[in-house]
């Protein structure tokens, strides 16, 4: 029966396939879990949601400990471009937000939102849209509330898949139903049994792309799901929807986009171009459907199906809420048998072993598999590689994994790069294939962050040293500008010293007067204008020596040189020498900066006039303040 | 706590790979002692034991785990194949110290299984060849044309003690191979067609040895069935040395011999399912075993027509050996998404 299907459903996909280089076809392992329907679970006693669910920002809580939440309300809003919404799945009280672990190779906790639900299980209104009808654009907009991400695995964003705005230029759509990693069944039920709205999802991204074609690429070992999906296409008659489903041959990794779109297409998606530059988008047949949940019901992504499959009594399929804490659906899928050791989450290619039982279901999580040793046995210890090329052969991306390999574990990163490291898609079909069991893939992850480290690192260092630079030339303009400043000053003193000469003998006398006229001049102020204006130059005079003092002191404190000299070139010291061997020969360079009758022509008048420019501010600021104060009253 | 996927693994272990090519060599030894007498079997021990200690003695002198590394059967399948190229009724201790030079300097001084640039077992032969040259050609008659047969116990005895029967020529039992007899026949102005007419010579190639190597080809595309080799390699080596060996006969058949004899001769066929096919110490890429192939059938040829020795193999895949990074470095494919 089997076998009829198969064939059947092979000839009616007569298209071409245009096959990758390489792939594996380990033992598929899929049987198991498709025996039973879809099952549905009970609430759990808590959910627990981690923020970081998807590829992008961290959403931002919108939610406050000890407040009711209904089921589908948001409770965080996605921030930035690329993120994702965060729906309560159930009705409750949130209990707490703060971190657990979750599922995450790193094993790292995380924030988290735990939502006691109150059972009830009470949607909030929900606001189904008119997708036909709607402008594309206020679609688009309002998916970025639907929290919908690829549930293939990948949890991007969906709203920034289909940010088109009616101008994708995407002319082809492909719908990744590939399932090719062991295990995993979920899209393969989801299809048998949801078709219809598979399709209907379909048809909202096609249109929401405006995407001429529609392609559905199945692998052939899911002919129940090709027939389904083929009867769904033919029934729900779509104006201006062409769609046909290609049953592809099954060799992992098809499921990978860009092998698919090669399988189907025959197109090669360039490596720096993204499939939309193309004319090409892929999306994963669950996430269609929940892009027909969102639009048709105004459901937003709360669940999924997972495959709960491995070493437990009855491995089936779950549509699970996000946040149902793993031994939840363990316990649903009859308990795990006695020798289970772990979980991994996704397939036993790509998935990696969860950090803890107690970690919550997920966006990303399609299939949890319970491990035992003698289901997942432990390999042997690596051998040196013996340059088979049994990789090589293996590599979908037609890598050399074994010059990758030579290159990670030398540290050669540079001729890792070379041999284009960051193409390999870290399918695992080179460690599957290794007679030397040598973990390849871990080496290709540690050459890739060690690069991403060093330019991230080079990055920091450039900017840097852009910033370095900047300051050594800031520096160097100050200095000259204190250089400058510090000529004029000496010329200044020079003219001054000559005049000094010439009025040397009345110097005591002057300075008597002076003093004199520093003590009376806040009686005299007010009598006439050319007190004010003597008073003024005496008083900037005096402070004028004053700092001058200060600042000499502090040098000799110091006993340095005055700091702004320090780093001048060797022409400004030199100058500067020769400044001073001239007020040294005048004798008077001692004198010159506290002498007040050296700088009493030039400064004074500045001084006076500079303290009549501030007066003058002064009383505009006043004038200005009084009438903007106004101004807000009115 | 890191990723370790993939946690499933399809693979042959190396042991396994090289046990695989063992069972290929077993027709031809069949052969080989049908058509020369059970010699090499003795030949074939001697190495093996030879090249199990040393491997054991390097293995321990570098630190390294002793068992996972013992039964990898690379040393083995080092001491077949180079048993099988040199004379069965040599003195035991030339397979020894050929085994000895194989294991211990061609493959642990460099590193050890898949550090070794260079065909450890050519190594060795290359070795014994530039020493020993008188020995190295003392190949047996097939038994159907030797004038006595020696049975295996003479054999035996031959190996180990140098003695012969009473009454037995060593030149009664040794005959020079068909490479070296048309080599040295074509100097003395005799042509191809007079000297195949020699009674050593066959159909194909030499009497006897064309069933060896018949037998060789049949181990050969079991390993090729098995996925263990890939049809470049073998391909490239006889299409080479048949077209130029072709494009030299049809040009002059008088003074070349036919494509047919160059194929079934010598080491042709061991060498291009057997001897080229080592992994560690030729190329990874496609096209790269396309070129490393032609190579050495290109080189084995010219050492056979123009060189000093009857035979080229050896050297042949040791020079090509030496070009593995520079063919690799300029044959890597495209790959996927990117246009060169």
């Amino acid at each position: 029966m089997n076998a009829l299907v198969n064939l059947t459903s092979l000839l009616k996909s007569a298209k071409e396939i245009f096959p990758f280089h390489g792939g594996v076809h380990p033992p598929e392992n899929k049987a198991q879990s498709t025996q039973l329907p879809i099952g549905q679970l009970s609430l759990p006693e808590k959910l627990v949601l981690p923020l970081r669910q998807h590829v992008g920002n961290i959403p931002k809580v919108k939610v406050s400990i000890g407040e009711h939440v209904l089921k589908g309300q948001l409770i965080a809003e996605a921030e930035g471009a690329v993120s994702a919404a965060i729906h309560a799945p159930t009705s409750g009280t949130i209990f707490s937000i703060a971190d657990a672990t979750i599922p995450h190779p790193s094993g790292l906790p995380d924030r988290c939102i735990t939502l006691i639900p109150d059972g009830k299980d009470t949607w909030i209104d929900k606001k189904p849209q008119n997708w036909r009808t709607g402008d594309r654009k206020n679609l688009v907009a309002s998916l970025r509330l639907s929290g919908i991400v690829g549930l293939g695995g990948a949890t991007f964003p969906t709203h920034i898949k289909l940010r088109a705005d009616g101008k994708s230029g995407v002319h082809t759509l492909i719908i990744n139903a590939a399932e090719c990693e062991p295990y995993i069944t979920c899209d393969d039920r989801l299809m048998r049994e949801r078709a219809d709205e598979i399709v209907q999802g379909i048809a909202i991204a096609q249109f929401m792309l405006g995407a001429e074609r529609v392609i559905i690429g199945i692998e052939d070992n899911k002919p129940e799901a090709a027939k389904a999906m083929e009867a769904a296409v033919n029934k729900v008659a779509i104006a201006n929807t062409k769609m046909e489903v290609v049953v592809v041959p099954t060799l992992y990794p098809s499921g990978d986009a860009r092998r698919l779109v090669h399988l189907v297409l025959g197109t090669e998606i360039p490596h720096d171009k993204r499939s939309t530059e193309v004319g090409l988008q892929v999306f994963n047949v669950a996430t269609v459907l929940a892009l027909y949940r969102y639009f048709e019901f105004g459901e937003p992504s709360i669940s999924r199906i997972v495959s709960m499959t491995g070493n437990v009594q009855q491995p089936q399929n779950f549509e699970v809420l996000f946040g149902t804490p793993l031994p939840h659906l363990v316990t649903a899928a009859g308990g795990a048998k006695a020798d289970t050791s772990h979980y991994i989450m996704g397939g036993p290619m790509m998935g990696f072993a969860l950090p803890d039982e107690n970690v919550p279901i997920t966006k990303a999580a399609n299939c949890i598999i319970a491990a035992s040793p003698n289901l997942f046995a432990p390999p042997p210890p690596a051998m040196p590689c013996i340059r088979c090329a049994r990789c090589a052969d293996a590599c979908p991306v037609n890598l050399q994994p074994q010059e990758l390999y030579w290159f990670a574990k030398a540290d050669n990163f540079e001729k890792a790069n070379d041999y284009k490291l960051f193409d390999c898609i870290e399918c695992g079909a080179c460690s599957y294939v290794c007679p030397s069991n040598i973990p390849l893939v871990q080496y290709y992850r540690y050459a890739k962050s060690e690069i991403i480290a060093a330019d991230k690192a080079k990055e920091a260092a450039d900017l840097a040293r852009e910033r370095n630079d900047f300051r050594l030339a800031r520096i160097e303009r100050e200095k000259l500008e204190r250089a400058q400043k510090h000529a004029e000053r000496a010329e200044a003193g020079k003219a001054a010293a000559a005049k000094l000469a010439a009025e040397k003998a009345a110097n005591g006398a002057i300075k008597d007067a002076l003093e004199t006229n520093i003590h009376a001049a806040p009686g005299d102020a007010k009598d006439n204008e050319a007190d004010v204006q003597k008073a003024a130059k005496q008083a900037a005079i005096a402070a004028a020596i004053e700092r001058a003092k200060a600042a000499k002191a502090a040098a000799v404190a110091s006993g340095d040189a005055p700091k702004n000299v320090v780093n001048a070139d060797a022409s400004v010291k030199k100058e500067i020498a020769e400044i001073d061997a001239r007020r040294d020969a005048v004798g008077l360079s001692e004198k010159l900066a506290v002498d007040p009758v050296a700088v009493e022509d030039k400064q004074a008048k500045i001084a006076a006039a500079i303290a009549k420019a501030k007066a003058a501010k002064a009383a505009a600021d006043a004038v200005k303040l009084i009438e903007n104060a106004s101004e807000n009253k009115e | 706590m890191m990723n370790r996927s993939p946690y499933i693994s399809d693979a042959p272990s190396v042991g396994a790979i090289m046990l695989k090519v063992l069972l290929a060599l077993v027709p031809g030894i069949i052969a080989y002692v049908w058509m020369f007498g059970g010699g090499i079997l003795v030949t074939l021990l001697l190495a093996t034991v030879t090249a199990l200690l040393a491997e054991a003695v390097m293995l321990k002198i570098r630190n390294r785990p002793i068992q996972p590394f013992l039964t990898d059967y690379s040393a083995v399948t080092t001491a077949w194949l180079l048993a099988l190229a040199i004379p069965p009724l040599s003195p035991w201790w030339l397979i020894v110290v050929g085994t000895l030079f194989a294991i211990v300097i061609a493959k642990h001084l460099y590193g050890g299984l898949g550090y070794n640039p260079f065909n450890p077992a050519m190594i060795g032969y290359a070795v014994l060849l530039i020493s020993f040259p008188a020995l190295m050609t003392k190949w047996p008659a097939a038994l159907q044309l030797a004038q006595t047969k020696l049975g295996f116990i003479d054999q035996l005895q031959f190996i180990f003690s140098g003695a012969l029967p009473p009454q037995i020529m060593l030149d009664a039992v040794t005959s020079a191979t068909p490479l070296d007899y048309l080599k040295t026949q074509l100097t003395l102005n005799h042509d191809v067609a007079g000297i195949s007419q020699a009674p050593i010579f066959g159909t194909l190639g030499g009497k006897g040895g064309e069933y060896v190597a018949g037998a060789y080809l049949l181990g050969g595309l079991y390993l090729w069935q098995q996925k263990i080799i890939t049809w470049h390699l073998p391909t490239a080596f006889l299409a080479a040395l048949a077209v130029i060996s072709g494009v030299f006969w049809l040009a002059d058949s008088a003074h070349y011999a036919s494509p047919a004899f160059h194929l079934f001769s010598g080491a042709s066929i061991l060498c291009a399912f057997f001897i080229i096919t080592d992994p560690v110490s030729g190329p990874t890429t496609p096209k790269g075993k396309l070129w490393f192939a032609a190579g050495v059938a290109v080189i084995t040829y010219l050492i056979r027509v123009y060189g000093g020795y009857p035979d080229g193999v050896a050297f042949a895949v040791i020079f090509m050996n030496i070009c593995v990074p520079l063919i690799d470095a300029h044959t890597q494919p495209r790959v996927f998404g990117h246009s060169k």
